[in-house]
């Protein structure tokens, strides 16, 4: 059978294996014991034409409810914002996407310059000094914040809001394994963290506080306040993660005097795919730039004084402190963060603002329309573009009828949260027109009964 | 446009220019504001550019223009498998019902999805010979480091406290010794002998109560492939240690061996290098775990499984070192990756394989000829030469790579593994022609040519790029890291 991938001719084979001084190449494995050396084929299926193949992953996709045929309610994290079409069309230049880690500056410099400018982008975002060329996700970067503010510190003990994504709570147990850290994790009180558990448990011991920003009920936390607290100890960083589209238009944690910023730039021009790959960020203040995970690129000049743009302070990484590196991450998510570069570019200074409010505005209407069809809105404070709402039926129930209508409702905060029975979480972004809102809260309402 | 630099996207920026497209606003005007405590109103917008759309275009395809990818040209790129991205995979991962849909979906609208996560791992079991596949892992870092969390776990669980070392031999990738010190553990090093391999006498001497595990690359990072692997399995086994496979390198063996036949406990995979991820520029990929029958439990959570005909994530798992991530993994890779099995198959993977060991093998007997070959025993999908002849005129290893710039090809790897002096890591792959081939060797030579008669030229490397040698001390000693305005 022939394949496209692999262009060797029986003659140039025969040429090499000349070279070589050898009759077949299965003198080339030889040296596996025999023992090793499998007899028989693998058993995957049968290799498949390119038609073919395209026919049966389309059908398999087309099994799918995709969010551009179903109207989404649906965030807890993972967002439904219109992507402008630059984005895919700069992303699949292979030129970005078939290159690897841009360790040869001279030859990268498109890759060096377009993460330069992510960082320069979330910088400004966040109001931090720096940040990295980005991380796996917001989760894993949240769970790597809480590990170096650990090494940082020198101190075990971390609090963490249960206001806080708890995927991504689940990540930072995990990773709080290695070195050995102890989570504790602090109430809320109608929706946001509350500050007197917050205050109580804040002693010497403590490495970081951890809150999100907005929180992963759609509530903006008060990081004044917060702040305040923190500041009666003095080692005790303060960590925030945030949906970098609310920084459209809330303070940035920045201001408040984060010491690591974290978060997913997905709401910025990269697609909901199922979970992954998304991007996170990364920042932190100035003086933790030597602690950093991941890569970082810096501008400097060339031998003729040109500006150009490297990979920096690499002493920190695995490939040169091995095991003394600040985390074992190597890649970092180039492709995804450069969507997210480019979307960001095409939104711009002043439509990021527009964009933030709009999400909000919308938000609002969903939340005055439920008011009316008597669909409790629980807790009252300020939000981004989700709130929460108290059903009497099952949210599973809910959910199972609207998809009928071909609706995506929100998410089920039992799963995550047993005192929350009967609680969704929806999210509106600012493409479901009014339109969509009015059918979906009708939608419910009806189902709820 | 050569020697200049080239505008940052912010100094494009020209108040009052857009190019976004806000959907309209169709309800009401509501005054934000006046919900919000001022204190929380941010006061300064965030410095994004503002530009056209054709600005954005114009500027990032120019900053393409000043990329190089696997679609540019050869990238012989050793351990990173720099293999031809298929389009077929690009478009089959941007089909709507793939890329828009959402993690929290009920598990009845989405399987689709799921079968064909579910027929992944079914595969990557097969080709690694483990017993059970997790595609959680974000990269190939984070399936070592979660590999390394369920074999603590395991100890553990068996009362095992004492296992605090991870051994790496000194050839290993160095993401091995920093994911056992993320992971709790203390790496320790094991030589390798004069022929490249692990040392048997050096691995018995470091292994004990208190070995947790052995990371080890098969073929190893000299491109060879560990022929003493079941004694080695056999020491480590013996002093109740767990057998670690880095799957770098598995473009080398597919359908010849696998690791879990050779005894390894736990293995990642990195799905962008051996099943075409892409690369992406540096991410993302995806680092799949597989593990033994023993590890099984210990899986992160949560797992993949068929009920019936139902796929469905099964989250009681008590044992689970947890969740290593949000969702389920990088799943736009994996669909990459499972889109290239399927068009390989069995027939097929094997061949790719085979001419990655035969293209490398060709190239080393070529290049032989000029520099040093240290281990002189067939070599699997990669070989590491070393550049002390040329150094003993002058010329550097990051010399040569800088000329190969200037030929027009991204160099191999550099300075790496580290038992090699002046090393020259070079992995064609199986997706290049043997012109391709030729032509590279014909430069090498003509490098070592000009190393002799001319070292000047190559010193002074790269000569026709669009910026030379970075001042990479500065960079360092005074960072830059991001834009500051005008």
């Amino acid at each position: 059978m022939e394949f496209r991938y692999l262009p060797m001719t029986e003659i140039d084979k025969q040429e090499m294996l000349d070279t070589i001084g050898i009759r077949s190449t299965d003198e080339l494995f030889s040296d596996i014991p025999s023992q090793l050396r499998m007899q028989q084929e693998l058993n995957l299926k049968k290799p498949a034409n390119e038609a073919d193949l395209m026919k049966e992953l389309s059908k398999m996709a087309g099994r799918n409810a995709n969010l551009k045929e179903y109207s989404s309610f649906l965030g807890a994290g993972v967002y439904d914002h219109f992507i402008p079409s630059v984005v895919d069309h700069i992303i699949s230049r292979s030129e970005f996407y078939t290159a690897y880690t841009p360790y040869q500056p001279e030859i990268s410099q498109g890759e060096l310059q377009a993460i330069f400018e992510f960082q320069t982008m979330i910088s400004e975002l966040t109001g931090m000094a720096v940040a990295n060329s980005s991380m796996y996700d917001g989760g894993t970067a949240l769970a790597e914040a809480v590990n170096l503010s650990a090494a940082q510190t020198k101190k075990k003990k971390i609090l963490v809001s249960k206001a806080v994504h708890p995927e991504s709570r689940a990540v930072i147990e995990s990773y709080a394994k290695g070195p050995n850290l102890e989570i504790v994790e602090i109430d809320f009180e109608n929706g946001v963290t509350d500050l007197a558990q917050l205050e109580k448990e804040l002693d010497e011991n403590i490495a970081s506080v951890v809150l999100q920003y907005p929180n992963f009920f759609g509530q903006i936390e008060p990081l004044e306040k917060v702040k305040e607290l923190i500041s009666t100890q003095k080692k005790t960083m303060f960590i925030v993660s945030s949906n970098p589209l609310a920084l459209g238009y809330l303070t940035p944690p920045g201001d408040f005097g984060a010491d690591i910023v974290v978060g997913d730039t997905q709401v910025f021009g990269i697609p909901a795919q199922y979970g992954g790959p998304h991007c996170g960020y990364f920042a932190t203040t100035e003086k933790l730039m030597r602690k950093v995970p991941g890569r970082l690129v810096g501008q400097t000049v060339d031998e003729d004084g040109v500006r150009g743009f490297v990979l920096t302070l690499q002493a920190r990484e695995q490939h040169i402190r091995r095991d003394k590196a600040t985390s074992n991450i190597c890649s970092n998510q180039a492709l995804n963060a450069l969507a997210s570069s480019v979307a960001m570019s095409s939104i711009g200074k002043h439509g990021l603002r527009k964009m933030a409010v709009m999400n909000m505005q919308k938000t609002r209407y969903a939340k005055e329309l439920l008011k009316k069809a008597k669909i409790p809105v629980v807790n009252n404070g300020a939000y981004f573009n989700e709130i929460v709402i108290k059903l009497d039926k099952s949210v599973s129930e809910v959910n199972t009828g609207l998809l009928e209508k071909k609706i995506i409702g929100g998410y089920d905060l039992e799963q995550a949260y047993p005192e929350l029975q009967g609680h969704m979480l929806i999210a509106v972004t600012e493409i479901r027109t009014k339109e969509e809102i009015e059918t979906f809260v009708k939608e419910l309402g009806d189902i709820n009964g | 446009m050569a020697n200049q630099d080239f505008p940052l996207i912010f100094e494009r920026s020209r108040e009052g220019r857009t190019s976004y497209s806000l959907p309209e606003l169709d309800v009401p005007d509501y005054d934000i504001d006046q919900e919000m405590e001022e204190v929380y109103i941010r006061k300064s917008a965030p410095e994004l550019p503002e530009v056209s759309e054709l600005d954005i275009i114009r500027h990032y395809t120019g900053l393409s223009n000043r990329n190089y990818g696997v679609d540019s040209g050869f990238y012989p790129l050793g351990s990173c498998t720099m293999k031809y991205n298929p389009k077929i995979n690009e478009d089959v991962a941007r089909l709507d019902g793939f890329s828009h849909i959402h993690p929290y979906q009920n598990a009845n609208s989405v399987q689709g999805a799921m079968e064909m996560l579910y027929d992944l791992q079914t595969s990557l079991k097969e080709i690694t010979g483990m017993h059970e596949v997790s595609l959680q892992p974000a990269a190939g870092a984070h399936g070592e480091w979660t590999a390394l969390m369920m074999i603590r776990a395991y100890h553990e669980a068996n009362g095992d406290m004492e296992r605090t070392k991870v051994i790496v031999p000194d050839s290993a990738h160095g993401t091995n010794p920093a994911s056992a010190t993320v992971a709790g553990f203390e790496a320790i090093t094991v030589k390798s002998n004069e022929k490249g391999l692990v040392d048997l006498e050096d691995l018995r001497r470091v292994v004990g109560k208190d070995t947790a595990a052995l990371m080890l690359t098969n073929p190893n990072t000299l491109g060879l492939f560990e022929t003493e692997i079941m004694e080695m399995a056999e020491i480590v086994h013996t002093a109740g240690g767990k057998l670690y496979y880095d799957g770098a390198n598995l473009n080398a063996i597919m359908g010849y061996t696998r690791p879990g036949d050779m005894g390894f406990d736990a293995v990642h995979l990195n799905l962008h290098k051996t099943f075409t991820g892409p690369h992406g520029g540096g991410g993302p990929g995806s680092g799949p775990v597989g593990v033994s029958k023993e590890l099984e439990p210990y899986l992160p959570k949560p797992i993949l499984t068929k009920k019936e005909d139902q796929y469905i994530f099964n989250y009681d798992r008590p044992h689970s070192i947890g969740r290593v991530k949000p969702y389920y993994g990088n799943f736009g890779i994996n669909l990459r990756a499972y889109t290239y099995i399927r068009t390989m198959g069995a027939e097929g993977l094997k061949k790719v394989s085979e001419y990655a060991v035969l293209n490398a093998n060709y190239m080393m007997r070529k290049l032989e000829k000029r520099y040093t070959l240290p281990y002189p025993q067939h070599c699997k999908h990669e070989f590491v030469l070393s550049g002390k002849q040329q150094k003993k005129l002058g010329v550097r290893t990051l010399d040569i790579a800088k000329r190969l710039l200037d030929y027009g090809y991204h160099p191999p790897t550099i300075y790496f593994p580290l038992n090699v002096e002046e090393a020259l890591m070079v992995e064609p792959t199986e997706t290049e022609s043997k012109e391709t081939l030729d032509g590279f060797i014909d430069t090498m030579l003509s490098i070592a040519d000009e190393s002799e008669h001319n070292p000047e030229l190559v010193q002074e490397a790269p000569h026709n790029t669009i910026v030379k040698r970075m001042d990479e001390t500065t960079a360092a000693r005074k960072p830059i890291l991001r834009y500051y305005g005008k």
